[in-house]
Formats: structure tokens, sequence, C-alpha cells
């Protein structure tokens, strides 16, 4: 593997812009490793060779003509959620499998006027939905760690493409945990901004009132350097705060003293089984060690989350996936009239977990049902708003697992709640939408497993406060340099069966 | 099937209207395409109206102020908050397949709409609400069927119109004849139309009516059962529908039968209603704020701003008690006026230059819209300024003319002479009251029409009416007539 | 609230999915299973709360009204499923869809 593909992307920014190399070698090196590597990773739905030179001769243009782009010649990795002109964006669905994109999503737009190159769209779970990226329509993606597993979900080509070095940043989108876990399964950074920090403009819409767009990547200045290219107001989406982005950057520390990081009483890490219980003890006392100082905070409401979200984000969904019908563009069944022909092709184009949501989320909304379920769902969240202010009144930051578990293997998962669970840690905080990042902490070689698999340290900040998130995940970052013990051995791992999913 | 009238008169009927009027603005509701009639199909369209996947909509600043603008004319509430809903159910011209609209929280509550009935009796009627939302596309239903949806093959969908702003008026059942539900759309339109926010052209869409019927006897304050009927393209269509609707539930009621609550579609050339085929169950729409907007809140400092931009004499039934209740003009000529925005600005000016109303209306509605009707071209946008229409009044008034001459000289003003003042100096045009001066004319006219003369002596009075006009023409127009008559009375009495 | 059995089929009308008997089983008990996880909330005390209207504060976002962007003709219905001359094109509706 070439050096060049191993670059963080502060690091090909800077090579770039300094002319030490070409945007178009850089892209090339990246493009012949993904040739390599990703027939067994399957991180990508669709590689952009084409695109991605063409964007590389344009980056190398403008840098020659004295331009300094902040993410110069950065590969990166386009969660099949977000349009791009020209490029197929599935979803992860078989009622978009062959739908092109007219127009471009915001953030991505950003990226690639920062100098960024996409390098492929990245695989999913079908709209978002999963935990696990087994839900996709249109492909598997394993875990480079350890390839009989999954790289977790929703943006599970996202994580695995930078876990693999077919990317150095990979956008992914998150709705109740959809970047956290995913990154966290392996052993990348993954962060979610405030709700309203990166427009939602041209990201296709799970949840709307959850879900956010962010990076993932090698390193928390790699995803810093991608959150301040692609964060900030955008008038194409009214729920984007027009707040300033402060460049995270200048917050980057090297400790944590004085920094009170709150541990959350109901968040009991002894269910998690021994092995996991200790990952994150340790976690914990590295925190201290830096410095920090431990606080118990209190959130009644955490153990409601999972209801409170499993009847938000369907509601919405069941709502924003109604414009799938045949009539415009994507997948169509024909039928006697057009009540059959949305039925027949809606039958055929999703698959069963997101017929799942959309069943749930209508049964929630509709009369009789609305103040039982959506209502009271709202209220519940306008308590988890509150127990975070509360909790903030003595704490900085709040600290806890990425994921209940490392990743599991393919069709561990069967049944729909225990897939839901997964999302235990990382809901709470979209529902207040908190800005929460996770950051490689730890390994652990499962019982009957030859593998290490990696785990995630979860952050959560006050709304608004990114750079002091991204200043402390950076500090203990640097100080405990998990993510760096192991290596992806793709090449030494053998090709496992094709694994079904449901 | 008409009901006579001792019957008819059994009953009172209680209507409330419902209407859909699209808004005046550049761009859609939500997204920056352009809101213009007409166009090629599929033309004005982008991701967010087209509900593409990844789309968001934006609220249209224009579209909320025009509506509120609205409000107010009515007097309406604006509550401090407002939001948008999502209205869910499926229909191919309706991309996201649910229509942002707004539920229990719109823009305007309240408001009273005042009109007027033929016999210059004023009327009100209480507005429930206004509130904003966006249009769907347009369907047409082709493969047979004649294009109506029953019986055709597939239906073609153009997306032009989708997002367009519309703005939701529901009155309170306050209606109580099909001729007040005429009266009431014609107030509103007026009112839209000098606000600026609609063209309100019901054959281009742009007013779109259902009306909710019932009827009870005379004296009952219970609410009889109501059909609510669709399919009214034009005002005359409502008149119509409704009177037929009434007749009809007279017509079952009286002959011992109960009303059905359903929903009917008038047929505009069989002249009758038919029942349109029952929704399955009610719709059950899934009201929820929409994620993707934030709510609204006008504050006090908007609303002063907004209420200022309401022009209150302009407002047609503060015209109306203006016209025909100051100025004694009769219903039918107040209603023209003020039917034509121009033209009552126009009139308006008149009076307050000439301080007389009576002239002024006589002048507009006579030979000015007569000129206009000949030339294409409008009162208003004539060569006759008020200020010198109110000059010509003053001529008449003063009898420094008469009121032939006045025609002539209005022609003059029309064509860009200027003003009458100037033209009848220069042309010699004041009209002779100079006795000496009528009576040679008199005297020709008597010489030469020795046989008229004649018959008139002998009883046939009518005759002075020729007289008098060959005296005119003898004197080019300019002898005072009155003083004519007088002149060839007196010569022509032995 | 006590266990309730989802009406699947009539759900699913309104969500305009078509399934098979097999789902309309599987989904139904695969829903009621999560209707019970979900009926934690009951024990919630809201009375004095109010629901969430939105995550962030902004209130009043509105654009000027000026026309801008729109997408070519031929692109947009190059992507229909079925399209005739300059129009979309779908099958029959049955009078009120809905």
């Amino acid at each position: 593997m070439s050096e060049l593909v191993r670059m963080s992307a502060a690091r090909v920014a800077q090579a770039v812009n300094r002319g030490d190399v070409s945007a178009l070698e850089i892209t090339d090196a990246v493009l012949a490793h993904v040739d390599e590597v990703d027939d067994r990773v399957g991180a990508y739905l669709t590689r952009l060779h084409d695109l991605a030179r063409d964007a590389a001769r344009t980056v190398d243009r403008r840098v020659r003509s004295g331009e300094r782009l902040p993410l110069a010649a950065v590969p990166i990795a386009v969660k099949d959620n977000m349009c791009l002109t020209g490029t197929p964006t599935t979803a992860g669905s078989k009622i978009l499998q062959h739908w092109l994109s007219p127009y471009t999503c915001t953030a991505v737009r950003r990226m690639l006027d920062a100098g960024a190159i996409p390098i492929g769209k990245a695989n999913m779970d079908e709209f978002a939905m999963g935990s696990s990226c087994e839900n996709s329509a249109l492909g598997v993606t394993r875990n480079p760690y350890d390839l009989s597993r999954v790289p977790g979900g929703s943006s599970g080509g996202s994580a695995a493409a930078v876990a693999a070095y077919e990317a150095a940043i990979g956008l992914g989108s998150d709705t109740g945990g959809s970047i956290r876990e995913p990154a966290a399964f392996c052993n990348a950074v993954g962060f979610k901004p405030t709700y309203g920090r990166v427009s939602r403009y041209g990201l296709i819409a799970f949840a709307s009132s959850l879900d956010q767009i962010g990076p993932i990547a090698r390193t928390v200045e790699d995803a810093a350097l991608a959150y301040e290219a692609m964060a900030g107001h955008d008038p194409m989406d009214s729920t984007s705060i027009a707040r300033q982005v402060e460049a995270p950057g200048t917050a980057l520390r090297e400790d944590l003293k004085g920094v009170r990081v709150g541990i959350v009483k109901q968040f009991v890490t002894e269910r998690l089984g021994a092995t996991i219980h200790a990952v994150y003890r340790r976690a914990y006392e590295e925190l201290e060690a830096l410095g920090a100082t431990l606080v118990e905070v209190d959130l009644p409401t955490a153990d409601y989350g999972l209801a409170t979200y499993y009847l938000i984000a369907p509601a919405e969904c069941s709502s924003n996936l109604a414009r799938f019908d045949g009539v415009r563009y994507g997948l169509r069944v024909e039928g006697a009239d057009v009540g059959a022909m949305y039925e027949a092709t809606r039958a055929a184009g999703f698959g069963a977990e997101v017929k799942r949501r959309i069943l749930i989320g209508t049964y929630a909304l509709s009369s009789g049902y609305y103040d039982a379920y959506y209502v009271k769902a709202q209220k519940a969240r306008t308590m988890f708003a509150n127990d975070f202010r509360h909790a903030f009144a003595s704490c900085d930051l709040i600290a806890s697992p990425a994921a209940s578990s490392p990743a599991f293997e393919f069709n561990a998962k069967s049944d729909p709640y225990s897939m839901y669970m997964m999302d235990y840690y990382t809901i709470p905080m979209s529902l207040a939408g908190l800005p929460a990042i996770s950051v490689p902490c730890g390994w652990v070689t499962p019982e009957g497993g030859n593998r290490p698999l990696p785990m995630g340290l979860q952050l959560a900040a006050p709304l608004f406060e990114e750079a002091k998130l991204l200043g402390v995940a950076h500090a203990y970052e640097r100080a405990t340099a998990h993510a760096t013990n192991y290596a992806p051995e793709i090449d030494s791992q053998e090709s496992p069966t094709e694994a079904s999913t449901s | 099937m008409t009901v006579a009238e001792n019957v008819r008169t059994k009953y009172e009927a209680v209507i409330g209207i419902e209407c859909h009027v699209e808004l005046k603005t550049k761009t859609k509701m939500f997204c920056a395409c352009p809101n213009e009639f007409g166009g090629e199909p599929n033309s004005h369209v982008c991701p967010v109206c087209l509900a593409l996947p990844g789309a968001l909509p934006v609220a249209n600043k224009e579209a909320i102020e025009h509506l509120l603008l609205a409000g107010l004319a009515f007097g309406a509430q604006i509550p401090p908050f407002s939001k948008f809903d999502r209205k869910n159910y499926f229909y191919p011209d309706m991309p996201k397949n649910y229509q942002i609209s707004q539920y229990d929280m719109p823009l305007t509550q309240g408001g009273v709409v005042r009109y007027w009935l033929d016999d210059g009796t004023m009327k009100e009627c209480r507005l429930t609400r206004i509130h904003l939302e966006e249009d769907t596309g347009k369907s047409t239903h082709a493969g047979g069927g004649d294009g109506r949806i029953a019986g055709s093959r597939y239906s073609l969908i153009d997306f032009n119109r989708a997002g367009v702003p519309l703005m939701e008026c529901v009155s309170e059942p306050d209606i109580r004849s099909a001729e007040e539900a005429v009266a009431f759309l014609e107030a509103l339109k007026r009112t839209f139309v000098l606000l600026g926010v609609s063209d309100v052209k019901m054959e281009e869409g742009s007013l779109r009516c259902d009306a909710n019927v019932s009827i009870r006897p005379v004296g009952s304050t219970d609410y009889g059962t109501k059909t609510e009927i669709k399919n009214m393209n034009s005002f005359r269509s409502v008149h119509r529908a409704i009177q037929s609707e009434i007749e009809r539930q007279i017509g079952i009621v009286e002959s011992g039968g109960r009303i059905v609550q359903e929903t009917r579609g008038w047929d505009e050339t069989q002249g009758v209603t038919h029942p349109m085929r029952s929704k399955e169950q009610a719709h059950d729409y899934r009201y929820f704020p929409d994620p993707d907007l934030v709510p609204m809140e006008i504050d006090a400092t908007r609303l002063e701003s907004l209420k200022s931009r309401i022009p209150a004499d302009r407002l047609p039934w503060n015209r109306f008690a203006r016209y025909h209740g100051e100025y004694r003009i009769d219903v039918k000529q107040a209603s023209q006026l003020i039917e034509n925005l121009p033209l009552a600005d126009y009139f308006d000016r008149c009076v307050e230059a000439s301080k007389n109303p009576q002239q002024s209306m006589n002048f507009v509605l006579g030979d000015l819209s007569r000129l206009a009707n000949e030339t294409g071209t409008p009162v208003a946008d004539s060569a006759v300024t008020p200020p010198h229409l109110a000059e010509l009044i003053a001529l008449v008034q003063a009898r420094t003319i008469n009121s032939k001459i006045a025609k002539e000289l209005l022609q003059r003003m029309w064509n860009g002479e200027g003003s009458p003042r100037a033209v009848v100096e220069k042309e010699g045009l004041a009209q002779t009251s100079d006795a000496s001066e009528i009576e040679k004319f008199v005297a020709e006219v008597i010489a030469s029409n020795a046989a008229a003369v004649a018959d008139y002596q002998s009883g046939k009075t009518n005759i002075l009416g020729f007289l008098t006009g060959q005296v005119m023409k003898a004197s080019r127009g300019k002898a005072n007539p009155a003083l004519v008559q007088e002149l060839l009375k007196s010569k022509l009495s032995p | 609230m006590s266990s309730e059995k989802i009406d699947v089929r009539y759900v699913a009308k309104l969500a305009r999915l078509a399934l098979t008997d097999e789902e309309v089983e599987r989904f139904g008990t695969q829903l009621g299973n999560l209707l019970e996880h979900v009926n934690v909330l009951s024990e919630l005390d809201t009375a004095a709360v109010p629901a969430t209207a939105q995550v962030v504060e902004s209130r009043n976002v509105e654009r000027a009204d000026v026309p801008a962007g729109g997408l070519d003709r031929e692109a947009v219905l190059a992507m229909a499923p079925q399209r005739q001359g300059a129009f979309f094109r779908v099958p029959r509706i049955i009078a009120e869809e809905g």
C-alpha cells in the first residue's frame, strides 16, 4: 500500500498545497488501492474514477494558480444518501438504485470547493435505517478489522472506507448514532455536530429533526478540518443555524486540566459484560489521568431514549418517504391504476426495516394515536433536553460508551429490537441535538474470535460547543493513541462466504 | 327543480364558503421557481417543488406578508405564534405526498368580510381563519372519459403549479343566499386585488371555492345537515350551484326525506349537482408540525408596519358606504366603479378635485367609459386628468358651456388638447346665453321651417323639440338650449 | 396503554404499501413487540412539559421573493419513470385518492 494512501487529511492538504505531491498522484494511488481492496470490503456502491480524476485535475490547477485549499486533494467517501450531481444516489435502496442526482448536497459541495476529491458513494443501511449496514439492498460492506463482522451503520460504508484507507474522510449522517457507532466499530473518529450546524440540503431525509451530516476520519484533527469546511448557515435549509462556526483547530489541546467529565449514572457499563466494562472503566481513568475530574451526573430519562426515538424517527420518516412513489423518478412497478402502482412500487422498492418504520411511524401519527404516541414522544424529548441542561450545570462534557458492543457478526441481530438497542447510548444526544463524537478507546477480542475489535468512547457537549468537544477528544486521542494499536489486515483475512442479508 | 315561493320562504339557507386563492408572488411558496401562469409544462420546477430526495423548503416572505395584509384588511387577529404542518395523503400531482399547510395555528384567525346586496343592504360574514399552504401540480386525464377522471386510462402531470402559494379562507356559515355568496366573493376579490395579493381570476384558477350548504326552518337556530358543493368555476356557477342545492334540499325536506351529508359536484351543462364518489372513510391526514420549517412569530412592530400598508378608504365596503351612502350613487353604479380598481381610484381623485360626486360619476361611467371602450385606453390612463375633469364639471355647473359642448370638449381633452378652459377660450366654445344672439337664430329657423311652425301652432307641441334642434344646429350648438326653447315658445305663440 | 394489536393492513393502506399475508403476520408481531417497549413512555409524567416544537431556536426563517435556480426541463423529464411529451404520465387515478 502506497504511503500516499495512509496519509491523514491534514497531511495530504499540506503536502499538496506545498506542491510536494499533486492531487492527481494522490487520487490515482487511492483509486488503485480501492480497486485492490474494495471487492473484499465493499465500502463503495459506486467508485467515481472519472469524477475523482477530473476533480483532482481541477485541484491541481487551482493550487498551481496560487490558491491554498483547506482540503486539497483529500480523498473522501460520500455516503450514498448525499446527492452529488451525475452520480447514482441510492440511499442503499432498490427504489433509487438507478437514480442519478441532478443536484449536489450543500455539505458535499462545500467539501469539494475546499479541494476534496470524491472517491466513491459509500454503502449504507437503506435510508439510514439500521446499525450494521446489513439493511443495504445494494451491497454488503464488511468490517476491515474482521471481514466476518459488520462495519456498523447506517454510515457503514463511510466508516469502512476510512478504516481501510480507501478515503481519508468519510461523510456520514447521524440520526440516532449512525456516524458514531460505525466509527466505533471501525476504529475511527466519528463526529456528529450540533443539530443545525451542517446543512441538510441534499441529504436524503430520514428523520428531519434528528438527521445531521458529519465526518468520519482517522484522527480528531482530520474530523475538525472537515467539519470546518462543511459547517455553517445555508439559506437552502430553514433549520440551518446562523451561528458563527468557531475554528475548531484553535481549541485542540493536550491535556484535560480543569475539565469536568460527567459519567451518567444510568449508563451502567457492568451490564455490557466484564470485558467491555473494563475497557470503559479504563477509558474513564485515562481521562482522569489527563487531568479531568469525573463527576456523576443524572439522566433520569435515559432509559426512555429508545422508546422516544423509535416513535419520533419513524413518524418523520413515514412522511419523508412518501415521495417515493414511482411518479417522478426512481423505481416504478406498474399497476392497473395509480394507487396499485404506488403499492406495488413501494413494496418492491423498500426493504423490511424501511417498511417496518414506515408502518410504525404512520401508526404513531394516525388519528387516535397521535397524542398518545407522537406528542408524548416529543414531550419526552423536551425532558431529555432539560436533563442534559441540568447535567451540564455540573460538568463540561459527558463521556459514555459509543455502542453497547464492538462489531458483531453478520446476522447476529435478527430481532429488530436487539438491533435498535445498539443505539442506546447515542440516541439521547441526538434527541437533544447535542454535538457528540466517538473516539477509539480500546480493543477487545471477543470470545471465540481471533481478531481484536476496536471500541469507541463517546463524548458529548452542550449545544454549539463543538470546539470544546473536539479539543477534549483530541487530547484524549493524542495521549492514548488506541487507534494505532492494530491495523486492518484486509489481505491476510480469509475471504468470508457471502454474508446473507435479510 | 324550482321550489314555490311560499315554500321557499319557510326555510333559511345557511352557507359557508371555503376558498383557495393563489397569491401573486414572483416565486413559489417554498422555492425560488417562478410563479407564473401558463408556460411550457414542467419548465418551472426545481428539486424542492419536484420533491427530489434531499430537497428542503424555505418560506417565501412575500407570501407570508400578503396573507397577513389580507387578514388585517378584514380585521383578523394575528396570533403571536404560527407554524406549518404537514397534511399527509397520496396524490400524483402532489410531489411530496404531503402538502405543507397550517393546521391548528394558522397565521390569522377571525375577521369579518363586509359586502352589499343589489338593494344596497350591507351584510357581514365572519371569517374563521386564513392560512397559508402550497398548491399542487395540474393533472389532465386522458384516454377516454372526456377529460374527466372517470373513464380515463391515464393522467398527465404538469408540476409548474406545484408549490405556488395559496391562501385558504374559511368563512363561518353566516351567508344566507346564493346572491350573498357571490357578493361575499366579490368583496373578497376586490380586497385582494386592491392589496395586490392576488389577481383572483377564477378562469385561470387563481380562485377556487367550495360551498357548504344547509337549510333550516326560519326561526330555528339549529344547523341542518350540510353538503359540500365543489366544481364551481365562475361566480355565476357559484350562484347557480348554491341556488340549485338550496332548492334540492328544500325539495327533499318538504317531501319528508333527510339530507345526506356528502360532497356534491356542480355540473355546469346540466345545471344540477351530483354526488361525488365518497372519500374512503374520512381522510386521516396525520397532521404534524413540519420539522423542516421553523415557527413564525409576528411581532408588534411588523404588525404595525403591515397595518399601515392597508388603504382603509379604498377597501370595497368603505368605498361602497361612501359612494352609495354619502354620495347617493345608486347600487349598480357604485358596484360598477368599485369593480374596477383603477377606475374607482380615478373617480376618487375626481371627487376630490371637483367636490361633485354626482357629476364625476356621470362623466366617469358615461362619456369617459364610452371613450375608453371606443379607443381601448382605460379611463385612468387617458389624457383626461382628474383636475381637468373637475374643471369641466365646474364649467358645466356655471353654465359657461352646455352639455353638448361639454361632450365635444371631453373628446378633445381625451385627444390630448389640454385643459377645458384653454380649449373653450381658444375655440370660443362658451355657451351663448345672449338673448339677442339667439333671437337671430330663432328668427332664421322660423323663417325656413314654415310647415313645422304651422304644425306647432295647430297644436302639435312636440314639434318644439325639432325646432329647438334646428336652432342648436344653426348656432353650432352654442346656444343655451333652455333659452332657445323659451324664445321659440314666446315667438311662436300667437 | 395495554398491549394493542395494530391493524397492519389498515396502516399499510394509509402508507400505500402492498404487503403479503406473511408480511402482515410478521410485521404485526414485530411492531407489536416494539409498541410494548415503546409503552414505557406512559410512565413519564409529561403533564407540565411542552412538546419539542423544534430543536433549533430560530424563528421567521424567510426568503426574499426573487426567482432563482430551477432544473433544465429535459433533465427533469429524463428522470421520469414514464413520460409523455412534456408531461409525467401515471396510470389512471381512481377518483378521490388520498
